[in-house]
């Protein structure tokens, strides 16, 4: 048996039979990490040492016969923007370089509560502003399907961590696709819960009307699995939801599909969609119609304002939240400043790269006086036409289908000295922020050159589970997941 | 849309970001292309529609005025570039002056 090929709950099964014990899991990692990160590139941190303390503890106080926690024993990769309590959190920035967090993030506290394994902290674009973990300030990371293409972000180090077995299960965080497009590119499966379904508490602000942490998996049980362990009321996030959180995986067990309607959004199908992806796309609906879903055409009109709507909003919050890397309390500090403005201004100019300082520079822009209703107040408002498009929509549906990417995976450098072109290939994710409803990405199929393509099933707010069950009958009919990448 | 470098340096200066000539050069431009196609938003009639600032639809959110544990003072400042009993230390903001 090889513990790195076992899927989350797979191996939470033989955990919790005693058929393997959390030294011997930690171990494995170490040797699977070993053999590929080298060329994955996918941690910022790998905690080794401490990790393997933390195993040895957990089997000392588990003996014989036991009852554990989901997430006990179980070595996950955390996205290096969630505080963890005495372990480096970068945000893949030089600015965040040195930080030690001290505190847990909520989701990381529940994780600990549970006697998870912490394998290490993931790359990113930094500050989670990117779609290819290009911007980070350690260097990209690599997609395991081909080693010469970007494996999407921005929690690009969590999906290609998964995808190359480099751990069980990870976490990401979503503020315009940051989950689902790094999954669909490295043909893993990653969840962007509804907004306030998982605490923020502790993952490092981007845009916090938008952010949401979730699972990055092997599969669909695995997404359940994770969300359950992570997901509920949080009193530290005053924008935590206080809302019941179901038995996702009792929803996956309900394969029955015939009484789901299943709605197509034709904007999504538009010009510039690849046509391995669209081929894909369209095949896995003809598979959710097979497993008996009623399949619907709907209008989603607003979807070409999201990219832009998008660009003011979250760059306008970010202009706002990064406003606390000052050089004073925590993180960098320019060296020979003449004055407290001095520092800030060259604390600011050495700590970001220029993705951060091209974002903090157009939201502050667009809150500036005189462009305040142009540009927010406006694109404020047409969020509120977005979100409802996708109201009328579930009115008449209950989930919708879409591309996750308007192509597979791209290559290094394709995009990066064109910011414009690299905003708009979040096109099919960033709506769903907007609109602040849950989205699945799962793998469909794979492009002529071999790459991963992702299909993206979105919800109603709060029912992840009608999403999970869904895409678990599509999983469990297809044989997608079976393929792995061949690292080389 | 097009921005003025005077623009940029306006901007980076609200945001306390010294940008280097060739950042000013880059941005001029990408914030112009940017800010083009953030133009087609006026294509959208928003007459009387509420703008969204957030989607839950929550108002106040209160708990009660209770002290509860926190960070101590000690941890708190440990990731600061420079401290001293349990302050922050900033260089000095208040100029000196010749006594009136």
């Amino acid at each position: 048996m090889s513990i790195h090929k076992l899927t989350l709950y797979e191996l939470h099964k033989k955990f919790t039979a005693g058929e393997v014990t959390a030294t011997e899991i930690v171990r494995a990692y170490g040797l699977r990490i070993g053999q590929v990160e080298s060329k994955v590139k996918a941690y910022i941190t790998q905690t080794k040492d401490s990790v393997m303390a933390q195993a040895s503890a957990l089997d000392a106080s588990l003996k014989g016969w036991r009852k554990t926690a989901p997430m006990m024993g179980m070595p996950l990769a955390i996205k290096d923007n969630i505080c963890t309590e005495g372990v480096t959190t970068t945000c893949a920035s030089r600015m965040l370089g040195n930080f030690v967090p001290p505190y847990d993030a909520t989701v990381i506290a529940k994780l600990r509560q549970q006697g998870y394994l912490l394998l290490g902290k993931t790359n990113l674009d930094e500050f989670a502003m990117g779609s290819s973990t290009e911007n980070s300030a350690f260097g990209p990371s690599r997609n395991p399907w081909n080693l010469h293409c970007v494996p999407g972000g921005s929690s690009g180090g969590s999906a290609a961590a998964v995808a190359a077995d480099e751990c069980a299960a990870a976490l990401g965080s979503d503020t315009g696709g940051s989950i689902r497009q790094p999954a669909a590119f490295c043909g893993v499966v990653g969840l962007k819960p509804t907004y306030g379904r998982v605490s923020r508490y502790g993952l490092i602000a981007f845009a916090s009307s938008l952010d949401q942490i979730g699972p990055i998996t092997k599969d669909v049980t695995d997404a359940a699995f994770l969300l359950g362990a992570i997901a509920g009321h949080d009193p530290l996030d005053s924008t935590s939801a206080d809302v019941p959180v179901p038995d996702y995986m009792k929803a996956l067990k309900k394969k029955d599909l015939k009484r789901l309607k299943v709605g197509v959004p034709a904007e999504f199908f538009a010009e510039g969609l690849d046509p391995d992806v669209e081929q894909a796309v369209r095949a896995a609906i003809e598979e959710l119609k097979a497993l008996g879903c009623t399949i619907k055409e709907i209008q989603l009109p607003r979807t070409d304002a999201a990219v832009a709507t998008y660009y003011v909003i979250a760059t306008a919050e970010a202009s706002s939240n990064l406003a606390r890397y000052d050089g004073v309390k925590f993180g960098l500090r320019a060296k020979e400043t003449k004055d407290l403005l001095d520092l800030y201004m060259k604390t600011r100019q050495e700590g970001f790269g220029p993705e951060v300082k091209r974002r903090i520079m157009l939201g502050t822009y667009v809150l500036s006086a005189g462009y305040y209703d142009t540009y927010y107040g406006k694109a404020q408002a047409v969020r509120t036409l977005i979100r409802q498009d996708f109201d009328a929509a579930f009115h008449d549906v209950d989930l919708i289908v879409t591309p996750v990417t308007p192509t597979p995976a791209f290559q290094f450098g394709a995009k990066s000295e064109d910011p414009l072109q690299m905003y708009l290939s979040d096109i099919f994710t960033i709506s769903v922020n907007l609109a602040g409803v849950p989205a699945i990405s799962l793998p469909c199929g794979f492009s002529q050159t071999g790459l991963p393509i992702g299909l993206q099933l979105i919800g109603r707010p709060f029912e992840e589970d009608t999403l999970l069950r869904a895409a678990y009958a599509y999983e469990q009919s297809t044989q997608w997941r079976m393929k792995k990448p061949v690292i080389r | 849309m097009n921005i003025t470098k005077q623009e940029v340096e306006k901007v980076a200066k609200l945001a306390r970001l010294q940008l280097t000539e060739s950042e000013q050069a880059a941005f001029i431009k990408q914030l112009s292309q940017i800010l083009t196609h953030v133009e087609t938003l006026k294509q959208y009639d928003t007459t009387g529609v509420e703008p969204t600032a957030t989607v839950l639809g929550q108002v106040n959110v209160f708990r009660p005025d209770e002290a509860r544990p926190s960070l101590p003072v000690e941890r708190a400042v440990t990731n600061a570039p420079e401290s001293a009993d349990g302050f922050f230390v900033v260089p000095k903001i208040i100029e000196d002056r010749q006594p009136l």
